[in-house]
């Protein structure tokens, strides 16, 4: 057999894009290689994310209760849902808690890992795994040569694509087992509403924006969309706003459909970080501003006339 | 405290990549330390400069690797190992890994710190696994990090927001921007870096069971969508193109 297994994602208790991305790609190379498809999604609630699952072709729908997250109970858990399961290819999101715990699994599991993919496709059997190198400046195809494959894979860069399969649920026994880290405290108040990693529309501000208290121009368009917000690294260094809004090579890489980018000259560290993004908007009154050479649509006005009359026009057509 | 400073050499983010078949054309490249692995290195002074002990800076990488090291040196670590291998090796994230906690399993170490990622692979793999390897706790993405004897508590960055962790030596960090400030090197540093000892180490000698990767292919970047600049009179006249453009042509909003 060789079966895929796909680890999901949840958020505030919601399915997140992310798992009927990885369960949709895994129904791809499941179906090249012939195999099923196994999505784990970590909670003692399975029953509510079944049918849309099934809906992307996941065979089996496997609840683990593992509880709150640690990268080492994780990693234990899906550790020995592969013990079990014993698939040829596991697929999990490139978040910041999967990366994290995804570097436990491949150990515990002996096999090869590609971390950050964009692209999955089969040959000869295996996995070809394409992921941006080099600050984007380059793609690399790899395989993995152990018996099982590990990849993590990048958020929106897998088409979702409706495919009936059993969508069987199980709940599995595994548990999160001895964790050495224990979590005292956690603040959430300094983040987005909506986060970056997998948010399918950024808005983003630079310095362009000449200071905080314009925060709220940006703000409002991101708002209107239902984006994250999103920060060039001299409006983080400045102390305009907190890093974990920073996108680029210090700060997070995205790939959503749209990126708008508001009074961003452009950088290199910042195009490293956004430069596969689907379609990228760029506002800059400086027409020869780098950030016009990677821009779909570029708009060369002053971002503080433009942005609100954006913002004025989508909430006419979005209702 | 023996304290392990993981340092990666990367191609200078402003360098230009020319892609060959399976490695890219290294002339004309800049290499720098891997920016996180610069705090991973201030880091490892600062722990020694509180609890004493020795700080050992560790690159894997070919022979310009060696270079990283003289840099962490005039920085003020106390000794330097090279892992000498090829620099494709490197892509491999599991036997990098096996190679590191090899020889940091021989060293002792109480805590292993590297970059939260290196900005060529962009993987965030080797430090966990090198802790899953020496079975030990980890942090990642620290933002500060407390000893009190063996016990670490860390504040890290977590998914929308921070969260404080309480966990113990010996274990493995990544550091997160805001960790610390790296020192620039002294001219005395620099000086001095020159004439140090720098331990070479073969993969042989470290008993790494091999790459479980393959490089099909390099390629370079998929040309982007054609873009175009819109043209408008006045504010309100870019709006209403750009709603357009982006709802009818590119179907994303």
């Amino acid at each position: 057999m060789a079966d895929v297994l796909v680890v999901g994602e949840l958020k505030n208790g919601e399915l997140k894009k992310i798992s009927k991305e990885l369960t949709s790609a895994g129904r791809k190379i499941a179906d090249s290689i012939g195999g099923k498809v196994h999505t784990v999604i970590i909670t003692d609630n399975v029953d509510a994310f079944a049918s849309d699952l099934k809906a992307v072709g996941a065979d089996t729908v496997i609840g683990a209760n593992l509880g709150e997250f640690s990268p080492e109970g994780y990693a234990n858990g899906i550790f020995a849902i592969i013990q079990e399961k014993k698939p040829a290819v596991v697929l999990i999101p490139h978040s910041a808690q999967g990366k994290e715990y995804s570097a436990r699994v491949a150990i515990k599991a002996n096999a090869g890992i590609v971390a950050d993919a964009v692209g999955l496709s089969v040959d000869g059997g295996k996995v070809v795994a394409k992921k941006p190198i080099y600050s984007g400046k380059a793609y690399a195809n790899f395989k993995v040569t152990s018996d099982i494959q590990i990849f993590t894979v990048r958020a929106n860069s897998q088409e979702v694509t409706p495919k009936d399969g059993a969508g069987a649920v199980e709940k599995s026994g595994a548990s999160a087992g001895e964790v050495r880290t224990k979590s005292l405290s956690k603040d959430l108040s300094g983040g987005n509403k909506v986060q970056l990693a997998d948010a399918s529309i950024i808005v983003s501000g630079g310095r362009g924006i000449k200071g905080p208290e314009n925060w709220p121009i940006i703000q409002d368009l991101a708002d209107t969309l239902g984006a994250a917000l999103g920060a060039s690294r001299a409006t983080v260094d400045a102390g305009w706003i907190s890093h974990s809004h920073q996108v680029g090579q210090t700060g997070k890489t995205v790939s959503p459909n749209c990126y708008i980018a508001c009074g961003i000259s452009g950088a290199i560290q910042h195009l490293a970080g956004m430069g596969s993004s689907k379609y990228i908007v760029a506002i800059n009154k400086d027409g020869d501003a780098p950030i016009f050479k990677v821009a779909t649509y570029g708009v060369v006005a002053d971002l503080f006339e433009v942005v609100p009359a954006l913002t004025s026009e989508f909430k006419k057509v979005l209702g | 405290m023996k304290i392990v400073v993981l340092v990666k050499q990367v191609p200078d983010t402003e360098t230009n990549i020319k892609v060959g078949d399976k490695s890219i054309n290294e002339a004309g490249v800049k290499w720098i330390i891997s920016p996180y692995d610069e705090f991973a290195i201030e880091e490892g002074i600062r722990i020694r400069e509180k609890s004493g002990g020795e700080v050992i800076a560790v690159s894997l990488g070919p022979d310009r690797a060696v270079e990283a090291l003289r840099t962490a040196y005039a920085m003020g670590v106390d000794r330097a190992v090279h892992v000498k291998v090829d620099d494709y090796v490197t892509f491999d994230s599991t036997y990098t890994s096996e190679l590191l906690a090899n020889l940091i399993k021989a060293e002792n170490a109480d805590v292993v710190i590297g970059g939260r990622q290196s900005i060529d692979t962009d993987s965030s793999q080797v430090v966990v696994q090198i802790a899953e390897r020496l079975n030990v706790p980890h942090v990642a993405m620290a933002l500060k990090l407390e000893f009190d004897g063996n016990k670490v508590t860390a504040t890290r960055e977590i998914e929308g927001g921070t969260e404080v962790v309480e966990t113990s030596a010996p274990l493995a960090v990544t550091a997160q921007k805001g960790l610390n400030e790296p020192r620039y090197p002294s001219l005395k540093g620099i000086m001095s870096a020159k004439k140090k000892p720098v331990d070479v180490k073969k993969p042989e000698e470290l008993g790494a069971t091999g790459s479980k990767l393959e490089v099909v292919s390099l390629e370079p970047p998929p040309p982007r969508i054609a873009g175009r600049k819109l043209e408008a009179a006045d504010a309100q006249g870019f709006a209403s193109q750009l709603v357009k453009a982006l709802r009818e042509e590119a179907k994303v909003i």
